[in-house]
């Protein structure tokens, strides 16, 4: 049941990619797609899909990845305006260091996705991480305390994160 | 080639130019940052958003084109911070400093706690720990 | 007036370009220049994208996607290489 979801999963999504790419939308491409799409979904091995079982569908958590979007697009503008700040200063004004943050997320795709969008907002930067722990490089540290800094950081993201990914 | 003035024209114009005000911020910001880690956070991400911006405005400018320019924003929302994340983890395996005004460094303390463990558990057990 | 403002906005990717074409001679050591040398070609993509949309062929943004895919190949080989050698 898993192997049968994660193969339709691939396969679907690497023809999406395919059609995006081709930029059209007649027979023979959709045909063309399809065909390439099942062969390179034959060569991958044969492990299950990164992401997890058919639950990822569950309406749930679609609905929290699509809200995902925007709570993300705001967090980067702000922070970009943020930092464009920082640089247009006559002296530049960081009080830079690196801070431990805990994650309560589970999955590593979880912690995976945590660590990118930490460090797509400008002003804090994933630099390592081990098991729960990530060291997070913070251009203005406010706490040095890793309970205070995890709520600054990363419990925003931690909300949609834990029901996106289980 | 020259465009009409429609709004949506116009809409996407202005989106290319604050984009590329925040590309210009991003560079600026290699220059004037004082240390590795700070020039990564003002320039990789500062381009971040300035490549959004203006892909999108000129996404706008050429309607038919915009599931192909959504998919090239996407790409790099996924591998920029891999490759920025990449680079600063190397650059402080490597040992490249702080700059002089930084206040704490928890990495660099935990990682010299886990070398000296290990140093005086190999010390004890007099036999060389694997791995 | 879209034309006009276009103009602008290649004026400020083009000082950026200057800026960090800057800061990779300039250096001052290796991951330094990596740093610069990914800001460069962040701004060059949009800049390629740009390109496409002047030239009216959709068949250019694949030029700037496979940019982008080796500019990130790129700088994460160089990561590694900066880590534990090739």
């Amino acid at each position: 049941m898993n192997r049968l979801f994660s193969f339709i999963f691939i396969t679907a999504v690497l023809w999406l990619l395919w059609l995006v790419l081709a930029g059209s939308l007649n027979a023979q491409e959709m045909m063309t797609g399809a065909v390439v799409a099942v062969l390179v979904t034959l060569l991958r091995n044969d492990g299950p899909c990164l992401l997890g079982g058919p639950e990822i569908l569950h309406p749930r958590r679609i609905l929290y990845a699509i809200l995902y979007i925007p709570y993300m697009m705001r967090a980067i503008i702000l922070s970009n305006l943020d930092v464009a700040g920082r640089i247009l200063k006559p002296q530049v004004a960081i009080n830079p260091g690196i801070v431990k943050v805990k994650t309560r997320l589970k999955s590593p795709v979880g912690r995976m996705v945590l660590a990118n969008s930490i460090t797509l907002t400008p002003g804090t930067l994933a630099v390592d991480i081990t098991g729960d722990t990530m060291y997070i490089h913070w251009v203005d540290v406010e706490s040095r305390d890793a309970e205070a800094a995890s709520r600054k950081i990363a419990a925003g993201f931690e909300k949609y994160l834990e029901v996106i990914f289980g | 080639m020259t465009m009409p003035d429609t709004p949506l024209n116009l809409i996407g114009a202005v989106l290319t130019l604050f984009g590329s005000m925040f590309l210009f911020l991003g560079a600026l910001g290699i220059i004037r940052m004082p240390d590795l880690y700070n020039k990564m956070q003002a320039g990789t991400k500062a381009t971040t958003l300035g490549n959004i911006l203006t892909l999108m405005g000129l996404g706008l400018l050429m309607p038919g084109w915009l599931p192909k320019i959504v998919l090239i924003i996407l790409f790099v929302l996924i591998t920029n911070p891999i490759s920025s994340h990449a680079l600063a983890r190397a650059a402080h395996k490597a040992g490249l400093p702080l700059a002089k005004g930084s206040v704490l460094d928890q990495l660099r303390e935990d990682e010299d706690a886990i070398a000296a463990f290990e140093a005086e558990t190999q010390a004890s057990s007099g036999k060389g720990v694997d791995g | 007036m879209v034309d006009l403002i276009l103009k602008a906005a290649l004026v400020f990717a083009g000082m950026g370009v200057a800026l960090a074409t800057f800061q990779l001679l300039r250096g001052p050591d290796a991951p330094n220049r990596a740093v610069a040398l990914d800001v460069l070609t962040l701004i060059t993509m949009p800049l390629l994208v740009g390109l496409a949309v002047h030239a009216g062929r959709i068949i250019y943004l694949d030029v700037a996607l496979v940019y982008a895919v080796l500019a990130f190949l790129g700088v994460v080989a160089l990561a590694r290489y900066y880590d534990r050698g090739i």
